[in-house]
């Protein structure tokens, strides 16, 4: 009896709508992570610095031992710009100077400082790691310090024993200049535009997405669509005032969302720090900028649900068609909140790039650094995008296909244009 | 073209979650606005007479008052002509001659009314003229009496089965 329900049930529910949208799923999340690499891997690869010593004393001689046992060198001479200069060319993490009073400075009780001129490339969580294991190698040189210190005279200061350097960090990142802050302490400041702008946008596009899908499928579970579309009004606006009243739904879901989403990202950040400090605060015009283009992208995932939507038979079967939005949102948001666009490979940034959503969850972050052609490039392509769908969707509304389920003439980009006209 | 021809389909629903009110004040707005959608929308309320029910949720009407709301709908614009197909398939037998009721006035108010059903009882009852179908071909037209004079019938329902043979 039961083996009878189990069988009708797994037959009802393990169809080909719903196994598709998981295999392509799991297919492109299996190509994204071979493609971002293995943080694993990223973690025991040897850090590539430069290092400039300007000292040549005992503990600048441990600092240079440990540096050099334990990380690639690229770079070792005295010139600090030759030095930048061959860390950025060979895509370094770090230049490392120890000046000329390190090791005076130790003996005469205070801490030696090491400079750390940082070469930044992204922001994302990922982008961080290498910059992590330079962190440890500042660590390393201070261990062996203090047990140069300890063996050698037990009378130094115990505060200087625990902290034998100290460190005076200026990040370059993408043209800019940053002084006293590591790239740690950048990534965290960034860390709404990293983290909490590509969830809540990833939770508008499913959100919005889901209503007009939805919306679709109750249409033809109803059958209130074909009365709809024997109505005196324009397909086109038909589609358009689908789209508009979802992306009107969706963005109070969203900004409900939001709300308690900040909040609790709040509860992780650095309190008290001014961006406008680092050159990194946002104008009006980028504001309009990142408006502009979450709206583009909110408009272009309403387009591709119409599609979608008419292929659903009913409310059931349209939410098995939201899979394909929620794969392509989920996929934006982590590339962007683990990677920074210059930092992933090539066929990666091309997919990013293909997607819609990822325009606006990477906008402010681009904007702080000047990057507008990426932003102006995602919003015209963004907007293409969706004068593409929307056509197609007019063209499959004025067609008998809502109403026969079959497709009865090739959509041509002439006919397109045509759709959108009528 | 849209605004002269109402076309009502078998399987045609309204939407759950407005009231029946809502939902023919929605309908009348693709006609006009103002006094003529005004206007059209207390034509539909006559034509589907539910009273009170009118201001419930169409979720809580049972078939007969859905397919009443829909053709109060299909005929409130006042079309040139109305294409209504089975307009009382699975309706009681009251709310059936509910509908049948409002389609006469409505042809008694100048809508031509193009009706297609299997039930030949009904053909009969409603129709001025019958076009009798088999496999999508026209295989007989005429008056009632025209027709069930050619085929020796009783009714059109014998009409039309003499008619295939």
């Amino acid at each position: 009896m039961i083996g009878n329900i189990i069988k009708k049930e797994f037959k009802e529910l393990f169809v080909l709508s719903t196994i598709i949208p998981i295999v392509v799923i799991a297919i492109v999340y299996g190509s994204v992570g071979n493609m971002i690499g293995n943080i694993g891997e990223t973690m025991k690869e040897k850090p590539v610095i430069g290092i400039v010593d300007m000292d040549d004393g005992t503990f600048s001689d441990i600092a240079m031992s440990v540096l050099t046992d334990r990380a690639e060198i690229i770079y070792e001479g005295s010139d600090v710009e030759e030095g930048l200069e061959g860390v950025r060319k060979e895509n370094g993490v770090a230049l490392l100077v120890i000046p000329e009073n390190f090791d005076q400075n130790i003996h005469d009780n205070n801490p030696g400082e090491i400079e750390i001129y940082w070469i930044m490339r992204g922001v994302g969580m990922m982008d961080s790691i290498s910059s992590g294991t330079v962190e440890g190698l500042i660590q390393a040189v201070n261990q062996e310090i203090s047990k140069t210190l300890i063996q050698q005279d037990s009378s130094s200061d115990p505060a200087l024993v625990l902290a034998p350097t100290t460190r005076i960090e200026t990040t370059f990142f993408k043209g800019k200049e940053i002084e006293g802050v590591s790239p740690g302490a950048l990534g965290n400041m960034l860390m709404s535009q990293s983290i909490v702008i590509p969830i809540v946008v990833m939770m508008l596009i499913i959100m919005a997405g889901s209503s007009v899908i939805s919306s679709m499928g109750l249409e033809k579970e109803n059958k209130t669509l074909e009365t709809l579309l024997t109505m005196p009004v324009r397909r086109s606006h038909i589609v358009i005032g689908k789209m508009v009243g979802s992306a009107l739904v969706g963005m109070i879901m969203a900004a409900i969302y939001m709300i308690g989403f900040s909040r609790y990202m709040a509860s992780f950040q650095s309190s008290g720090v001014n961006l406008a400090d680092f050159g990194l605060a946002l104008g009006i015009q980028d504001y309009l900028l990142v408006g502009i283009s979450l709206f583009t992208a909110l408009l272009a995932g309403l387009a591709l649900c119409i599609v979608l939507g008419t292929f659903a038979k009913n409310y059931r079967s349209a939410q098995a068609l939201i899979f394909p939005i929620t794969a392509l949102a989920l996929i934006s948001a982590f590339i962007v909140m683990f990677k920074d666009f210059d930092t992933i490979p090539i066929a990666l940034r091309l997919l990013v790039f293909a997607i819609p959503f990822t325009h606006p969850m990477m906008a402010m972050r681009a904007l702080m650094l000047d990057n507008y052609s990426l932003v102006i490039g995602g919003i015209a392509y963004t907007a293409v995008f969706t004068v593409v769908m929307v056509g197609i969707a007019v063209r499959i509304f004025n067609s008998d296909r809502l109403l026969t389920g079959t497709v009865t003439k090739r959509v041509g980009l002439r006919r397109l244009v045509w759709g959108l006209r009528r | 073209m849209r605004k002269i021809i109402s076309y009502l389909p078998e399987e045609a629903g309204a939407y759950k979650n407005l009231r029946g009110k809502e939902y023919l004040n929605f309908i009348a707005k693709f006609f006009g606005e103002g006094e003529k959608s005004y206007d059209m929308v207390q034509r539909g309320l006559e034509i589907a007479n539910l009273r009170e029910r009118i201001n419930d949720k169409v979720d809580t009407y049972s078939k007969g008052m859905t397919r009443r709301l829909l053709v109060g709908r299909a005929l409130m614009a006042n079309p040139k002509l109305a294409i209504l197909d089975e307009p009382t398939s699975g309706l009681d037998v009251v709310n059936a001659q509910e509908v049948r009721r409002i389609i006469n006035g409505a042809v008694e108010a100048g809508t031509a009314v193009l009706l297609s059903s299997h039930n030949m009882l009904e053909v009969e009852l409603l129709c001025q003229r019958i076009a009798l179908i088999n496999d999508g071909i026209i295989i007989a037209s005429g008056t009632a009496a025209e027709l069930k004079k050619e085929y020796d019938a009783g009714n059109i329902e014998e009409a039309f089965v003499k008619a295939i043979r």
